[in-house]
């Protein structure tokens, strides 16, 4: 390691490597890697016990393998049950390269199209892996019982989704997402009935207990009595989803949070590209200071909505209908003739920043552009725009009260997901031993931006058939000494966490924790969101810190341990954001190249497009914690890709 | 707008609970009601007054965390969710009463707080296939038709909030056990475990403390989900055929 600080931010460490990853034939390498992890004897695998944090779709079908497998599995999330997982939100679908369609589909097809789709900055052998799987995934939830759509002979129907060009995403009406976690759910309370798994709702993961260099257990606090309690186990698993909620805005659930994870890290385990986040271009627009999530609307209605501004900024408060043709902007047809309205979701997100920069947005704080839909009632009548989108426009008449059929709608990009999380090998095991990460909570498929309908994919691939085979290796490999609660580690595990408990009840500051919430998603979505340029990074490293100096000494927590204690909870989940979000804006000023969702103003071509930088960037990073006073250390894992041949984008 | 809230306050499980009245000046029609119980909460956090406990998640209607009798109406006066009612829904200078859910198998754990743990004890009596990971056979080797499929989607809606037992006058879980029992029921993969499963969620269903259906169809009603009474119909009549096999 170089002692150099460089920026004044960061140093460089030596780089690292995936070291499980199999050679050979790409084709050949899961079932190589399936092959050479050992076994464990089923007589053996009920002594060995797997703790997995986070229920969706990644954490409960680990849960349910792991258990049906005969491990001896706890199964912890913050919510009141674990079917409430946030993966239940997913709307789209979930891709799978079966080729019913016969269009000309393949693993080969999905794997290109996602490695692409990641601006190559993911690895070849897990995203291959990923389609390889995808299979079998729709196999299996057909099995339980997940009501996909059909068609008329009985088949499963596909669409065309995130414009690919094959039919390939597998669909529950608009409620994909919370089918297959039902089906994921009721295979874990299955295991619970038999007595394979233990599950602890409303129970947070507060710290991570690494004795000898290996993750052994956790710390959580039971969130109804408050006792802070100690969870022993041979391996941890992680699938505690991304870290949107940094922005205090997003798509993601109000609980979601980066805290396991980001305690983790504390404790040695690196993350990887923690500033790629995608943001969404379709979503309703922000009403006022009072608003406390963002809410979705599909995709799929770029396919028939025009999007546009007006050309001058003073009718930006006009009625839109009052606004003559010739004086509208269609902007992204104008700009992208080739793709107009269906360009990809970064693109979109970006024009859209641009036009409201431009003092053309529309709405409450002049932050929304139009979707407008009357060209295509016009053309194909009302009743067929309802039979496509009926849904979607009931629910944004319910939370705007404008009706969509009579008044364009208005969008606006928001924080969806986060392709960052922590760094892990081909195993799905982080840089701490016995640490394993799955889902969206790691950092591996997707590179610097996600296919639509892969996220649902990733999860259950992570968590159905990837974890359970390699777990299995760390697990054959003990076993390892025995640990009880009065181990140095564990107490000292223990015993900051609970202190850190009271430090926030004793804080008599004057500032409530969403205020500060609020004030640092202020931060990241000003300086690390749709666009960002070295000077703002800088600023928003500056402005974190101070908003965090002030958090420790002026945040007022009310009420006690020993009860349900929301401002308890969000407490320590925004004491982890305020360290993220540094660490985001640090790795998003490294990385002085436009990739993905990561636009960097300073590396684009010269009619504004991204540029991509592969000489200088092909490669993940993995940041290692430096230490309480100390800076984050950058570990570069070079990306090598054998099969793909990378190319730069363009639209235009 | 200017409104009342009168909310259920209570300590704990054990503790006694009371109605508490509280002020909002300053409320936007465009606020969800969540929110308006969010600013509510800064408001009271900053005079120093604890919270309110609520559970809330998604907040886009379909996790199921959310649910608050609102002028004793389960999720509020739309047949939405608590979270996708908004302000608007109310008028200006109105008095809105906010409580749990009341139920006894669904104990309030802390002000609007209840726990549904009964409803994942009953999914773990037998609402599931038995299929291990791994095992399942190729996706199209079973043909489904079409309205079998859609009956299965329309059932398996359910987001476990828990209105239709906060709504019945009997504390029935019916509608959800009926939801459950249907959506596997018309599958083919649903088909090996029919029997036994209806009998054994309904064994948990009466052992956790809920009541029994007497066809008021007020759960229906207040079902976010729209889930149909006739669920009810069809988890009688595959309790009927159980009973006559011996289960």
């Amino acid at each position: 390691m170089t002692d150099d600080l460089i920026d004044g931010l960061y140093r460089e460490g030596a780089p690292i490597r995936d070291t499980k990853a199999p050679s050979g034939p790409i084709e050949q390498r899961w079932s190589k890697r399936q092959f050479e992890a050992k076994l464990v004897n089923p007589a053996n695998r009920r002594k060995l016990s797997v703790i997995v944090v986070g229920t969706g779709l990644a954490g409960g079908a680990a849960a349910a393998t792991l258990g049906e497998q005969g491990y001896q599995v706890s199964a912890f999330c913050y919510q009141d049950s674990p079917r409430r997982a946030h993966s239940i939100a997913a709307q789209g679908g979930m891709n799978a390269a079966k080729n019913y369609k016969g269009d000309g589909d393949s693993v080969y097809r999905l794997f290109y199209d996602t490695v692409k789709g990641g601006d190559y900055r993911a690895r070849e052998s897990n995203v291959y892996r990923l389609a390889e799987v995808s299979s079998n995934i729709i196999d299996q939830c057909v099995a339980q019982g997940v009501p996909f759509a059909r068609e008329y002979g009985g088949l499963l129907d596909n669409r065309s989704f995130g414009g690919v060009q094959v039919s390939r995403t597998f669909y529950a009406r608009g409620q994909t997402g919370q089918q297959l976690l039902i089906g994921a759910y009721q295979a874990l309370q299955r295991q619970v009935a038999e007595g394979t798994v233990t599950m602890y709702s409303r129970h947070e993961m507060l710290e991570l207990i690494v004795v000898d260099g290996r993750a052994r257990g956790i710390i959580v606090r039971d969130m109804v009595s408050g006792e802070v309690e100690t969870h022993l186990a041979d391996a941890v698993v992680l699938a505690t989803g991304g870290y949107g909620n940094v922005f205090f805005l997003s798509t993601n659930a109000m609980g979601c949070n980066v805290t396991a994870t980001w305690r983790a890290h504390r404790k040695g385990a690196y993350f990887g590209n923690p500033c790629f986040t995608q943001i969404h271009p379709t979503c309703i627009p922000v009403a006022g200071e009072h608003q406390s999530k963002l809410t979705l609307m599909s995709e799929s209605l770029r396919n028939d909505g025009r999007i546009w501004v007006p050309k001058k900024a003073e009718d930006r408060n006009k009625d839109p209908r009052q606004i003559p043709e010739e004086d509208r902007d269609y902007y992204l047809e104008r700009i992208y003739p080739a793709f107009g309205n269906l360009v990809p979701r970064d693109i979109a997100s970006r024009a859209a920043k641009y036009q409201c920069d431009a003092g053309k947005g529309v709405g409450p704080g002049g932050l929304g552009v139009y979707l407008d839909f009357s060209e295509v009632i016009g053309r194909v009548g009302r009743d067929t725009v309802s039979a496509r989108y009926g849904n979607l426009f009931d629910m944004y008449k319910q939370i705007t009260g404008e009706d969509p059929y009579e008044v364009p709608m208005r969008i606006y990009p928001a924080v969806h997901y986060t392709m960052g999380g922590l760094w892990v090998d081909y195993d799905l095991q982080s840089s701490i031993p016995g640490l394993f990460v799955a889902g969206e909570a790691n950092f591996s498929d997707h590179g610097a931006n996600r296919l639509g309908a892969s996220a649902l994919m990733q999860g259950l691939s992570d968590g159905y058939f990837v974890l359970p085979n390699t777990i299995r290796d760390y697990l054959a490999s003990g076993p390892y000494p025995a640990v009880d609660e009065s181990a140095p580690e564990v107490v000292e595990a223990k015993k900051s966490v609970t202190s850190r408990i009271e430090q926030f009840l004793n804080s008599k500051g004057t500032r409530t924790v969403d205020s500060y919430h609020r004030e640092l998603g202020h931060i990241m979505w000003e300086y690390c969101g749709m666009s960002r340029n070295r000077e703002g990074l800088l600023t928003a490293v500056d402005r974190i810190r101070t908003l965090r100096k002030e958090y420790w000494s002026n945040v007022k927590v009310l009420g006690e341990n020993e009860q349900i204690n929301q401002s308890l909870e969000r407490a320590g989940r925004v004491a982890d954001f305020l360290e993220l979000g540094e660490l985001m804006c640090i790795d998003a000023l490294h990385r002085r190249e436009s990739c993905g969702g990561h636009f960097r103003e300073e590396s684009q071509t010269e009619d504004g497009e991204a540029e991509r930088r592969d000489e200088e960037f092909a490669y993940a990073a993995a940041w290692e914690w430096g230490g309480e006073d100390s800076s984050p250390v950058l570990h570069k894992e070079d990306l090598v890709y054998e099969f793909i041949e990378l190319k730069q984008r363009s639209y235009k | 707008m200017k409104i009342t809230v009168k909310v259920w306050r209570q300590t704990g499980p054990e503790a006694p609970g009371k109605l508490v009245s509280y002020q909002l000046d300053d409320v936007s029609p465009d606020m969800s009601f969540l929110e308006m119980l969010d600013v509510l909460n800064e408001n009271l956090a900053t005079s120093g007054e604890e919270p309110i406990a609520f559970d809330s998640d998604c907040r886009e209607g379909i996790c199921g965390m959310c649910g608050l009798m609102i002028n004793g109406s389960a999720h509020g006066p739309l047949r939405t969710t608590t979270c996708q009612l908004h302000m608007r829904s109310f008028s200006d200078g109105e008095t809105i009463t906010i409580e749990p859910w009341r139920a006894e198998p669904f104990k309030v754990l802390r002000d609007l707080i209840v726990d549904r743990g009964a409803f994942d004890r009953i999914i773990s009596a037998g609402g599931f296939v038995s299929v291990n990971t791994g095992s399942a056979p190729e996706a199209h080797s079973t043909l489904v038709p079409k309205v079998n499929a859609d009956r299965a989607f329309d059932t398996a809606a359910c987001i476990g909030c828990g209105a239709c037992v906060a709504a019945c006058p009997n504390a029935a879980a019916m509608l959800f056990l009926g939801a459950k029992v249907t959506h596997l029921g018309e599958l083919p993969q649903g088909q090996p475990e029919r029997d036994s499963r209806v009998v054994k969620m309904l064994n948990q269903h009466d052992h956790e403390g809920f009541g029994g259906c007497t066809n008021v169809g007020a759960c229906a009603d207040a079902c976010p989900k729209e889930i149909p009474l006739d669920v009810i119909s069809q988890l009688n009549q595959d309790l009927r055929r159980a009973m006559v096999k011996g289960y």
